[in-house]
């Protein structure tokens, strides 16, 4: 979202000026592109979504109600884009996908390592981010998308449900879901630093 | 961990309960809840860490390359725009 000096306006936009959508497109295209990227983990699909979406956006622009802002309604094409390609990239997955979901009704935490007072500097370290970033590609995409939207696009719980065409109450079951294998695999990883942390003190030891 | 019927009960508000959207009597049951179990204060403080420490990186995103941005622009027969939006 880099170009906020002046709303866009949907009327230009419907009567077809085509700066206007210039201007669409360079407001939202990163953010689009970010999407698919972390969808699909894969640049030339992070791409072929972001075209598609501006595309369809463009010739259904004129039949656009409003209904919600213009952002969400591109998340939503964007989203229903990536959870296609998703799906036609990994079709034998469909099945194991829904039944991990499933599984997850009983999901417990297991990891209770208190890495919260990690200092910064090593919670954000190249190693740390790219952990993370493997995490999100490690979810199943229904909830990958959900938590894409709302905690790292930042949509509201409504923008994700409008995104996603999805209830309230599934939106935060989902998010919670996702959220707490999010906290499983950074406890795992924070918590193998803090053991190699104690190990390396009780070897240097007090003399 | 635990398996405590308690704990997962009070997990479902987790989400809400880190996002400050927890409704008060929730709220105040959960807090009461963490101050004596060591286990669920732990998941608390690791999730909200795991969400702000999402957050932090989100904002740190590399921007999309020039050339994807000119490939957009093509296709979209918006070729002409290309310098006047940024």
């Amino acid at each position: 979202m880099t170009n906020t000096a002046k709303p866009i306006s949907l009327p230009a936009l419907q009567a077809g000026d085509k700066a206007e959508f210039a201007r669409l497109v360079d407001t939202h295209s990163t953010a689009i592109y970010r999407l698919g990227l972390r969808m699909l983990g894969d640049k030339q699909d992070a791409e072929d979504i972001l075209q598609n979406t501006f595309m369809k956006a463009f010739q259904h622009i004129a039949k656009f109600e409003g209904r919600s802002s213009i952002s969400t309604w591109l998340y939503r094409i964007a989203a229903n884009e990536a959870l296609m390609l998703v799906r036609k990239r990994k079709p034998e997955t469909l099945l194991s996908d829904a039944r991990s979901e499933e599984d997850d009704e009983d999901f417990t935490p297991l990891q209770v390592v208190d890495w919260s007072c990690l200092p910064e500097d090593e919670l954000m370290t190249t190693e740390a981010r790219l952990h993370m970033e493997q995490a999100i590609q490690r979810l199943p995409e229904t909830l990958r998308i959900v938590f894409l939207l709302r905690d790292i696009e930042g949509l509201s719980i409504q923008d994700t449900c409008q995104a996603l065409n999805l209830s309230e109450t599934a939106v935060k079951t989902r998010l919670l879901r996702a959220r707490l294998r999010l906290r499983e695999r950074l406890s795992q990883y924070y918590g193998e630093r803090i053991r190699e942390r104690n190990a390396d003190d009780a070897q240097s030891g007090p003399l | 961990m635990h398996n405590q019927d308690h704990c997962k009960h009070l997990l479902s508000g987790l989400s809400d309960y880190v996002d400050g959207e927890l409704e008060d009597s929730l709220c105040r049951e959960l807090e009461q809840h963490i101050a004596n179990c060591p286990d669920c204060k732990i998941v608390v403080d690791t999730t909200r860490m795991t969400v702000s420490l999402y957050h932090a990186a989100s904002g740190q995103s590399e921007p999309m390359p020039d050339d994807v941005r000119q490939r957009l622009f093509d296709c979209l027969n918006l070729g002409e725009y290309t310098r006047n939006t940024t």
